[in-house]
């Protein structure tokens, strides 16, 4: 058991509305690790990586910071991963 | 931010008469034309551009919910209405689970922001068990309107 974070920030023009969020869900499921992403700030929330309701909730503007958390066998990978989501801006732009 | 701020209370259908996806769009998309929060000329494209935001990928994000959105230029306005359905619709759903509670969200283009606030209040509420089995059971327009309120209440 491992676990990994990554700190990224929103960088895509229409933040995490539903299709990156699902899109995020779809990867994040695709690992056996636990996956949290969280706010700071004022409205702090721990979103669990794998429920597009609790995703869609975070209400991740552009250049909003978040957190991205692993736990389980392949919390390495599972970072790497969904924080190439957020480089990429989801395909967006 | 409310729900009440963008739900536009007249245009709330308590009891859908459409039982499909597409009759469900098109019932609320003429409910906020009747309560003058979309104008006539636009409800084709709207409807239009909703259905093939559902194709592109389901809104059914489970729990007997759907949040069907889009962004469109004719919306100046936020505006959304609720639907309810008794007998469950069928939208893709993620869980394969029918719909029973379909939140329906207009929003103007260039306001990102306004609108992921919508869809916070929107899921924050429906993330409740008591809010979901609330709504089930409200008939009327009025008891929809009361649970609103209630939710809007809550710090």
């Amino acid at each position: 058991m491992s676990t990994a974070s990554r700190d990224i920030i929103v960088s895509n023009s229409l933040g995490l509305h539903a299709r990156p969020a699902m899109q995020f869900v779809d990867l994040a499921n695709q690992f056996r690790s636990k996956v949290t992403v969280s706010k700071g700030g004022g409205e702090p929330y721990d979103a669990d990586g794998k429920s597009v309701m609790q995703m869609i909730i975070l209400a991740a503007t552009q250049g909003t910071p978040l957190r991205i958390c692993a736990e389980g066998d392949d919390a390495d990978a599972a970072v790497e991963k969904l924080a190439r989501l957020f480089q990429d801006k989801f395909g967006e732009e | 931010m409310k729900l009440k701020d963008f739900i536009v209370t007249d245009a709330i259908v308590p009891q859908l008469a459409a039982t499909d996806r597409d009759g469900a769009l098109r019932e609320l998309a003429d409910a906020l034309v009747h309560a003058e929060a979309l104008p006539p000329s636009a409800v084709d494209a709207v409807v239009a551009a909703l259905i093939k935001r559902e194709q592109n990928g389901s809104t059914g994000f489970g729990k007997g919910v759907a949040v069907p959105h889009v962004k469109h230029p004719s919306v100046k306005r936020m505006a959304g209405t609720i639907g309810r359905s008794v007998t469950g619709i069928d939208f893709a759903a993620l869980d394969h689970q029918p719909v029973f509670m379909v939140f329906l969200l207009l929003s103007p283009e260039n306001q990102p922001q306004q609108h992921l606030q919508a869809m916070n209040i929107v899921f924050s509420n429906l993330q409740r068990d008591m809010f979901r089995r609330f709504l089930r059971q409200s008939p009327t327009r009025e008891a929809i309107v009361d649970l609103l309120d209630e939710a809007d209440q809550r710090p």
